[in-house]
């Protein structure tokens, strides 16, 4: 079951990649799709034995490498942390596979594409069940290849290859850091398996290194780290672009793998974020700054699949400064809940997308509500859930991160609350705007697109409404045990808080006031995306037009690309150049060159000497018989 | 004699030559000389590596000690031997150079077409040299076999080369001779000084501070240019366009770690204190390596020159973690060395295959050859990503337990050891998305033939060898730990001795 739950999609990824070719799409696809059941099933007995039942296991496979007192085995660690993301990636994941059987229905090579996926779902899979840094490493390593080969999948298009590339590379940068991170901890802890390094943190609390706290420093590089896998401020700019890729894996990147990595590494390491408090802190101060920065671009894109991400790219940040103020529970809750919407969102859009003869641009839509009325409904469902309205899952995980926020009652506390706050009423804001634009008004597609708009197939809606009733019901079941009385019970220590930290207490006495806030600001939010796209529909273009500055500023999403395009990239490029043509080229390969040629000329006047005459030579020997002579009597 | 019972050693280094003889006497027609001279390179090549594998099964893998020994008197009044032996080092090097020689002969199959009897002849001779300079354990004999490479290797590059092959040839030869010589002022010296050229006693004999500063420099014009470390390494990218793919891939696979591998065989031991002096320097030549050749190769327009100067950048990783003197830097360069031996060969054997079919190597001739050649596509992607450091494959152990152990020495050196991890993907992934993604603009790639079977073949136990490498590397590692942990421990000795004789 432990071991079934991680291995299924690997057996489906190999069986559909390599064998695809002989047994045909059809068989594939349904191979990798039962994989997958069948992985799901063993995750949610998992969740049910060990996050339920209370039976925290390692499951031992083979050593790794052993060198010089630095062991690393590959092995499953299943306490509640990893086996709730387990149970939540392997059932999302089905759900995703069964999705893209009708999606991808007429893709040339979509033994391929559920490889891909398969893949990418086994990366996650090995990153969560993680004993150490390493095979953590692994499995982070992993899901940045699968994204790149899921973003490329369309790999004749160039822009798909660009953000493929773009993705691996800023992640990349990210991983650096974690590197490093995990070269510290070997460093301080002289190993990097989570247990021996969680049981030796009190004595090496107060370690320096080069006149830093170790924690601080560790804390520091793993959060940069964390910052390229959830794409926080700084290292965002390749989940915008990741949309190149087939909607489905979209959904896979933004809601069950990948990007909730960076939240779950830092959970994973409460233990050391707790003696760490000034990294905390950063972790607080940039998951609220990505909050509102991603919410205030969501507003005015126009790609529907562009807006769901910088929406994701918001969530990740409440999830961030949740943990940044201690409440790691419930960031995992977040999480959680936030897979189910997210995905339930981004499904929804791709068979919006289908629908539409694949146009993804909002303004080339509208009107289509009734004939699509599925999907609508769970486009509904799944945005309520992002709004936080109440009794929806967001609105539990996300009321209970401002609260929290607000009961840290420090300086970025406060700061993270008030993002909070703005960020929650852009989201409202900006989903609403999403749907009226989506779905109400005159359609604007041509006519011809219009007349072929139908509702998606059933493999396609079942997995709509059976992530609609988790965008539904997972937060009302699962607060309790995440964040609620059992928590306790319920985390058994896989997640630390230290003596000192009591905001998961201090969050369920707010002032009365806090929690009903996010609900009216919500509200709010929805109210001015109804003014300005259904009341006043001229309202929008005259405040671009007004505000023609600030506009652009968002449209262009604050200009990040430009600005590493001309910070790094055209730089790295120019280097590169004068660097070879110059440095190797005419430097390097000058001298020996230059050596060789100054050889050459020196023999070639020696040849010149060697003229053959007799009187030349006979001249020769004068001269030099004239010099000698000189010399001599000189010295004499 | 040994734990073979025979002397495998010297068998395994001189049965190529035998099956060189062979190839010689063959006579007949043009095309049966040829075909002859494939097969019987490829028996020889095959057994020769069957033979080696005794050494795989053979090797005590708890012992520090030279196994497998066989100690020869051959100028005895000199205190010369033929001495051959492996250790933790060395031992998997031999391997490496019996398994690549079968592969590359099989990549020439097809692709050489002229004068295949010589050709054959010359890497089976260069099989010889390259397995008799890991073997050796006499510094005379060492040395001997060290300079004989390269008489193959620019007879393949300056004969079966390309358009510029004879200056590729005589740079390789010029650079690497040049260096070569002050290696044998510096062998001569220490002959001179302890009497013998015989490598273990020579372990035991300290070498007097003074002298360990110019000898070292002397070691590291030879073994720098041979790594190539920068600034020397602009013979490289010359070398591997000109050479034919096999040329390349041995060129990439063995002979780049023979420089490394002197450092770890001579300059460590033997000059424990002027390469803790020196670590420094060569840090910092590493990390401009690293950086410098990475950048450099994002420019590249011509494929064999991109891996070429990415071959510079990983070796740059190998001598930061020599350099660094703990199990882990050690033992991450070692596991480097191989992993880069394996992955580097393949990616020129990837390279060769589309230039067996078009005769081009420039990236912009390409564009998604991976329509046309999936399985192709996939070989390519897999390479391409072993050589990125993705965990999971070959080069990412090396790579980590190197960053791991310059972590100890300086966390800025880490940083620039890991520089090369972004910048590694950057061209890489750059270089396959010209190659094997984006729409097939060039009407007559839409010809080509997938992998053939022999091409299967040659990439198969590559892909099976990367794959083991990284998910249990544990294998490869054991065999060198031991070892490690001696030279760790003997350079930690010699260092504090020289520290508590400056105190005093």
């Amino acid at each position: 079951m432990f071991v079934g739950a991680i291995f299924f999609p690997l057996l489906g990824a190999t069986i559909s990649g390599f064998l695809g070719r002989w047994i045909g799409d059809r068989a594939a696809q349904w191979v990798s799709v039962t994989c997958m059941v069948l992985a799901a099933l063993c995750g949610i007995l998992a969740f049910l034995e060990v996050a339920l039942g209370g039976h925290h296991t390692v499951v031992p496979l083979v050593t790794w490498m052993d060198v010089g007192g630095l062991e690393v085995s590959w092995a499953l660690r299943y306490d509640t942390l990893s086996v709730v993301m387990v149970a939540m990636v392997t059932f999302i994941s089905t759900l995703i596979h069964l999705y893209s059987v009708g999606y991808m229905s007429h893709d040339a090579t979509p033994a391929r594409f559920f490889a891909y996926l398969s893949l990418f779902t086994f990366m996650m899979l090995m990153l969560v069940t993680a004993d150490n840094l390493a095979q953590l490493f692994f499995g982070w390593e992993g899901v940045g290849l699968a994204s790149y080969l899921l973003i490329g999948y369309w790999y004749d298009r160039d822009s798909a290859n660009r953000a493929a590339m773009k993705a691996f590379i800023v992640n990349r940068v990210g991983d650096v850091c974690f590197m490093l991170g995990l070269a510290l901890v070997f460093y301080v802890f002289g190993s990097i398996e989570f247990e021996t390094i969680f049981a030796a943190i009190p004595q090496h609390a107060e370690d320096r290194f080069g006149g830093v706290r170790a924690m601080e420093l560790i804390g520091f590089l793993l959060f940069l780290g964390a910052c390229g896998k959830s794409a926080q401020l700084g290292l965002h700019t390749w989940l915008p672009d990741a949309m190149e890729g087939p909607t489905p894996v979209s959904a896979l990147i933004h809601a069950a793998t990948m990007v909730t990595a960076g939240v779950f590494l830092v959970c994973r390491m409460s233990p050391i974020f707790e003696v760490a408090p000034t990294a905390l802190g950063f972790v607080c101060f940039l998951g609220a700054t990505t909050a509102l920065f991603a919410a205030t671009i969501g507003c005015v894109q126009n790609d529907i699949k562009r807006v769901i991400a910088y929406s994701t790219c918001s969530q990740l940040g409440y999830m961030f400064f949740a943990a940044g103020v201690g409440a790691y529970q419930v960031a995992m809750f977040h999480l959680f809940t936030h897979a189910f919407f997210k995905a339930l969102l981004f499904l929804a859009a791709g068979s919006v997308i289908h629908a539409m003869s694949d146009e993804q641009d909002i303004r080339r839509m509208g009107g289509i509500w009734k004939k699509i009325p599925i999907t609508y409904a769970v486009f509904w469902i799944g945005s309520l859930a992002l709004a936080g309205v109440p009794f929806f899952a967001g609105y539990y995980s996300k009321d209970a991160i401002i609260e929290a926020a607000f009961a840290a009652h420090s300086g970025v506390g406060t700061y993270a609350f008030l993002c909070g706050i703005l960020a929650a009423f852009l989201t409202a804001f900006y989903s609403w705007r999403l749907i009226l634009l989506t779905f109400h008004g005159e359609p604007r597609a041509d006519h011809h697109t219009m007349e072929h708009v139908h509702e998606s197939p059933w493999v396609m809606l079942i997995p709509l409404l059976v992530l609609a009733t988790g965008a539904i019901v997972t937060g009302a079941i699962f607060a309790p045990l995440f964040i609620g009385e059992h928590e306790h019970g319920f985390w058994r220590g896989a997640i630390v808080n230290g003596p000192h930290n009591h905001v998961l207490h201090a969050m369920h006495e707010v002032p009365s006031w806090v929690p009903v806030l996010p609900t009216i600001i919500g509200l709010s939010g929805i109210a001015l995306a109804f003014l300005m796209y259904v009341f006043v529909p001229s309202l929008p273009h005259r405040l671009a037009e007004r505000f023609h500055g600030p506009y652009h500023f968002l449209l262009n999403k604050w200009y990040f690309d430009e600005l590493y395009d001309r910070i790094f990239v055209q730089p790295a490029q120019r280097l590169a150049t004068v660097l070879w043509k110059t440095g190797d080229a005419k430097i390097i390969d000058g001298l020996p060159n230059g050596a060789a040629r100054l050889a050459a000329g020196v023999s070639r006047g020696a040849v010149g000497l060697q003229t053959g005459r007799v009187a030349n030579y006979a001249f020769a020997m004068i001269i030099g018989l004239v010099v000698l002579v000189t010399l001599f009597l000189f010295r004499a | 004699m040994n734990a073979a019972g025979f002397p495998l050693l010297s068998l395994i280094t001189f049965l190529p030559l035998v099956g060189a003889l062979i190839i010689m006497s063959v006579r007949g027609n043009a095309e049966v000389v040829a075909r002859n001279a494939r097969w019987t390179a490829l028996w020889t090549s095959l057994l020769v590596f069957l033979l080696s594998l005794l050494l795989w099964f053979g090797f005590d893998r708890s012992s520090a000690d030279f196994q497998f020994e066989e100690n020869v008197p051959w100028l005895p009044e000199y205190g010369v031997g033929y001495h051959m032996g492996v250790d933790g080092i060395s031992v998997l090097f031999v391997l490496l150079s019996t398994a690549l020689t079968p592969i590359c002969v099989l990549a020439s199959w097809e692709a050489i077409a002229t004068r295949v009897r010589e050709y054959m002849i010359a890497f089976l001779i260069l099989e010889t040299m390259m397995v008799g300079m890991f073997a050796a354990l006499d510094f005379i004999v060492f040395y001997v076999f060290f300079e004989a490479v390269l008489i193959p290797m620019f007879l393949i590059i300056g004969i079966w080369g390309g358009p510029r092959r004879v200056y590729a040839a005589f740079k390789f030869f010029l650079y690497t001779l040049l260096g070569s010589v002050l290696m044998l002022l510096a062998i001569l010296y220490i002959w001179y000084h302890a009497g013998t050229t015989d490598i273990p006693t020579l372990f035991d004999t300290a070498i007097p501070r003074a002298a360990q500063g110019w000898i070292f420099f002397a070691f590291l014009a030879s073994f720098a240019v041979k790594v190539p470390m920068w600034p020397v390494h602009t013979w490289l990218p010359d070398a591997h366009v000109e050479a034919p793919t096999a040329g390349s891939v041995i060129l990439a696979g063995v002979l780049l770690k023979m420089g490394a591998y002197g450092f770890l065989r001579f300059s460590l031991p033997l000059l424990p204190e002027a390469s803790a002096e020196f670590a420094p320097l060569i840090f910092a030549l590493s990390v401009i390596a690293v950086v410098y050749t990475s950048l450099v190769a994002l420019a590249q327009e011509d494929m064999k020159k991109l891996i070429a100067y990415s071959s510079v950048a990983h070796m740059g990783i190998v001598t930061i973690g020599i350099f660094t003197f703990n199990a882990q830097g050690l033992s991450g360069a070692l596991f480097t060395m191989l992993a880069h031996g394996v992955v580097s060969g393949a990616l020129f054997l990837c390279v060769g295959v589309v230039y067996d079919r078009v005769h081009s190597r420039e990236i912009a001739r390409y564009g998604g050859v991976a329509n046309i050649m999936p399985a192709y596509g996939l070989v390519f992607l897999f390479f391409t990503m072993a050589s990125v450091g993705l965990p999971g494959l070959a080069n990412f152990v090396g790579e980590f337990l190197v960053i791991v152990g310059a972590w100890k020495v300086n966390p800025w050196l880490a940083l620039g050891a890991a520089s090369g991890m972004v910048l590694g993907a950057l061209y890489m992934l750059y270089l396959y998305r010209r190659v094997a993604f984006g729409k097939v603009t060039k009407p007559d790639l839409r010809a080509l033939l997938d992998l053939s079977p022999r091409e299967y073949a040659v990439f198969a136990p590559l892909i099976l060898l990367t794959l083991w490498m990284g998910v249990y590397p544990q294998s490869f590692l054991e065999f060198f730990e031991a070892t490690v942990a001696n030279l760790v421990a003997r350079h930690e000795a010699a260092v504090a001795l020289s520290r508590l004789a400056g105190v005093q």
